[in-house]
């Protein structure tokens, strides 16, 4: 028998393949399914709503009349999330910075990674709770309900998230990076901002964009911090609307176009941070061909 | 066992000049060409620092790398490090510009003389040292998020000096890469190849106009030929600065070097030119060596 006759692949070999691929296929498709049937849902119900008064004119509040549109809600998100993500990342960046560059593997650093991890697993009403019982209930600011009050709980529920992703793409960066920048010369600070940070920054991105997501989406932190109101506010130490407090108030409601609204907000909710993803990526894009 | 003095009688005298002062003097010849060696430099176009080694020792946390390692490296020419793996080699180029204390739980104690300052004084910034000696590290390193001009900037921009188009044009002729990169200068530097990606790092570490270049296996990641391109560079180079070269390859070192130090578990174990290291060296442990009995 010549040396170069390979065997056949065997049957079984052949029936094993099928199956695995099978298997994998089948449950990515289990997968997509309730992702497909919401954004069906969201567009189904949501499309009824949407027109240019939904996005120009306030909640009336009424039961019976005109419910009107959900401008304060999307102008309280949009100023509630900014001020925290504002506030969170830099900070949250500025930890993982530390964790990595400077803390390495001391106690202390061992300690911040744990209670950023506890931090990451406590529910986001607790935060809400948190800030309810320090700043809303004793009146700090002059105010009870109001929206930088949201936003710090909004800040707090992003930081960790922040942090994690930031620690994680910032130790992806390798080391002959840092080395070849530190024999060249250049002091600490300078290797981390002007290497480290802009090697890391497609991945920060990334964890900035899922935390300003699930802060976005968030009802309970907003719940005893920002309150819901129809009106909208500029100001910040005014009680603020929001996206997910107004989809909160809409939905259980007895009548179908408080519903419809509802729906329609969600799918406002959900256009924005894509719109938003879909910028960051182009900006991103932009700035790595210069 | 190393001799000590046959390592002092090889040093070469220093420059009584400042060496920044002389940086652009007329060619001069080399001080003393060591004898018997082919390979000095062709010209040298600025009078480099040598390099004086005395009594090093280094430490990974406990374990003990570098043993009273005493060794010179003569201006313009170059000093080949060979050894077995884990034998010290790159741990002794380390701790020249001292990146050896930039590891968690790394030490060193010593003198080493760059010309007559010692880089361990209290006083001398480490900064200094860096800019005063170039790196050249085993895989090409270039700077992923800045283009090729950039990354020949980047020795003189991240320790705060202007960059002009000529500083990057010289570095590049320097690395033998301008040729080749002069109508994209803008595109990343990490788009080039393996080769062309050292030369870049070359080209980087020349900027700073260092009197030292210090290469970690430079060409071990290489394919054969841009292996030989970095290797008709070392000897361009020599022109310019002071050249230690670590190397796995004993032809490598054989082709590039004026004078080779053979290592062995932390020790050197002989140094001297390099044709007499290959031919009839002293010690017994480095003939076993260099005709592959081992390591």
């Amino acid at each position: 028998m010549s040396a170069l006759a390979f065997e056949p692949v065997s049957a079984r070999r052949r029936r094993v393949d099928k199956l695995a691929r099978g298997t994998v296929a089948l449950l990515t498709g289990i997968a997509l399914v309730p992702l497909a049937l919401i954004l069906y849902y969201l567009i189904k119900q949501g499309m009824g709503a949407i027109s240019l008064d939904f996005f120009t004119t306030d909640p009336t509040g009424s039961f019976l009349g005109d419910p009107g549109g959900i401008k304060s809600a999307i102008v309280g998100t949009v100023l509630m999330v900014g001020l925290a993500t504002a506030v969170a990342v830099p900070v949250g960046v500025g930890v993982a910075i530390w964790l990595v560059e400077y803390g390495r593997a001391s106690k202390l650093a061992h300690a911040v990674r744990y209670f950023i991890d506890v931090m990451t697993g406590v529910p986001s009403i607790v935060f809400g709770l948190f800030v309810y019982i320090t700043l809303v209930i004793g009146g700090f600011g002059g105010s009870s309900f109001a929206g930088w009050k949201g936003s710090v709980a909004l800040g707090l529920l992003m930081l960790p998230i922040v942090t994690r992703s930031a620690e994680v793409v910032l130790l992806l960066v390798p080391d002959s990076l840092r080395e070849a920048a530190y024999a060249l010369g250049a002091p600490r600070w300078k290797v981390v901002f002007r290497i480290v940070l802009p090697t890391a920054l497609p991945g920060i991105v990334t964890g900035v964009l899922l935390a300003i997501a699930r802060a976005a989406g968030e009802t309970a932190p907003l719940l005893f911090t920002a309150a819901a109101v129809n009106a909208t506010a500029f100001d910040y130490n005014d009680s603020m609307n929001s996206l997910p407090m107004l989809i909160f108030k809409n939905v259980g409601q007895a009548q179908d176009r408080l519903v419809t609204i509802a729906w329609g907000a969600a799918m406002t909710l959900v256009a924005m941070i894509l719109i938003l993803t879909l910028l960051a990526r182009l900006i991103q894009r932009r700035s790595r061909l210069s | 066992m190393s001799d000590p003095t046959r390592v002092a009688v090889r040093r070469e005298t220093p420059s009584t000049e400042d060496p920044m002062s002389s940086q652009h003097e007329p060619i001069v010849t080399p001080s003393r060409p060591v004898p018997g060696t082919p390979k000095g430099p062709a010209r040298v176009e600025h009078q480099a620092c040598s390099v004086t080694v005395e009594r090093l020792n280094a430490w990974y946390g406990d374990q003990h790398s570098i043993r009273d390692l005493t060794l010179s490296f003569a201006p313009n020419q170059a000093t080949a490090l060979i050894g077995p793996s884990g034998s010290g080699k790159s741990t002794v180029v380390r701790c020249i510009n001292r990146m050896h204390e930039e590891i968690p739980g790394a030490r060193a104690s010593g003198r080493i003389l760059l010309d007559d300052t010692n880089v361990y004084a209290p006083d001398v910034d480490v900064v200094a040292v860096r800019r005063a000696i170039g790196m050249v590290f085993q895989k090409p390193n270039p700077f992923p998020t800045m283009s090729i001009f950039d990354n020949v900037a980047a020795g003189l921009r991240l320790t705060a000096r202007k960059v002009g188009h000529d500083q990057v044009e010289s570095a590049l002729r320097g690395a033998g890469l301008w040729e080749e990169v002069k109508d994209r200068l803008s595109k990343p530097g990490i788009g080039l190849s393996g080769g062309q990606q050292q030369r870049l790092c070359i080209a980087r570490a020349l900027a700073v106009e260092p009197d030292v270049l210090l290469m970690d296996e430079p060409a071990s990641a290489l394919d054969p030929i841009s292996t030989l391109k970095i290797e008709e560079l070392v000897q361009e180079l020599k022109g310019r600065v002071t050249i230690a070269i670590v190397t796995h390859n004993m032809q490598q070192a054989a082709r590039v070097a004026d004078q080779t130090a053979f290592m062995l578990d932390g020790e050197l174990v002989e140094v001297g030119a390099t044709e007499k290291i290959f031919t009839n060296p002293d010690d017994s442990r480095t003939e076993e060596y260099v005709t592959g009995k081992f390591g």
